[in-house]
């Protein structure tokens, strides 16, 4: 699926995620967060935005929730406080990565 | 012949159905391989927005009990899928041997222990209630729980609390 995501046209799956993840930028993700609601993103979601880009580049797959709570600084509970909707496939749709793979 | 004109029918796509948005599991078993499957289900549940409620009752207090969430087993006897004869099975040490295997299994997956499971759970928003008859019924009280229970309920308050659930029985 096409969409416009801060002046860019980026192709995601049919359920949001980028499919190109290098496409990204700070306003596409802005972008993605305002689709889902959430709106301004507050400096723990981009602690959280940011831990998620750096550890897929390095690791090669979306990190899981409990990764995200084990290695970010960003707490499991506040993490389900920062995404309402579900933490485990929003920050990695923010953050323009695939969808995580891991149950936990 | 006849020709019939209705239209072919067509699946939903599945962003036409309508989500789930409560799923309730009543966790009825208290061995390892049977405590996993709700426990994973329900963080799965919550990690993609969904409300999760959790009931244990008769042997899934096991879970849910200070004195034994950390010595869950495997059973090697009465379990279709050990593919073992069942005289084996029975045989001293192979129960606790099945439960070293899988717990290596879930160490290599980096899957969380029970308990961190239930941490991660009462973290994550989920409910955990235990069940009053079965409480009376193996003798324990609330002391004997681990703390991320939030109340003993009946079954019928279980239900209230499910209002608009999908109910899923382990």
């Amino acid at each position: 699926m096409l969409h416009e995501y801060a002046g860019k046209t980026i192709e995601t799956t049919p359920d949001g995620f980028l499919v190109d993840s290098a496409q990204w930028t700070p306003a596409v993700g802005e972008a993605l967060a305002a689709e889902v609601g959430l709106k301004p993103l507050s400096e723990k979601h981009w602690q959280v935005i940011t831990f998620c880009r750096e550890d897929a580049a390095k690791e090669g797959q979306s990190p899981t929730v409990r990764r995200i709570a084990k290695l970010s600084g960003v707490s499991m509970k506040e993490l389900y406080e920062l995404f309402p909707k579900g933490p485990g496939k929003l920050a990695a749709r923010i953050a323009g990565l695939p969808k995580p793979q891991g149950c936990v | 012949m006849i020709e019939t004109m209705t239209a072919p029918v067509q699946e939903p796509l599945a962003s036409e159905r309508k989500p789930i948005e409560h799923l309730s599991i009543i966790c009825s078993k208290g061995t390892l391989d049977m405590a996993y499957p709700g426990l994973i289900l329900a963080n799965a549940a919550r990690m993609s927005g969904i409300d999760a409620t959790l009931f244990f009752t008769f042997w899934g207090l096991d879970i849910i009990s200070e004195k034994t969430v950390d010595h869950l087993h495997v059973p090697t006897v009465g379990n279709p899928s050990m593919n073992i004869p069942t005289l084996l099975g029975g045989l001293p040490g192979m129960e606790s041997l099945a439960t070293l295997m899988m717990k290596k299994e879930m160490e290599k997956l980096d899957l969380p222990t029970v308990r961190e499971m239930l941490e991660i759970l009462s973290d994550s928003g989920a409910k955990i209630y235990a069940c009053r008859m079965a409480m009376d019924m193996f003798g324990r009280t609330e002391k004997d729980l681990v703390p991320q229970v939030e109340e003993v309920i009946t079954a019928m308050d279980f239900f209230d609390k499910s209002a608009g659930a999908q109910v899923l029985f382990i």
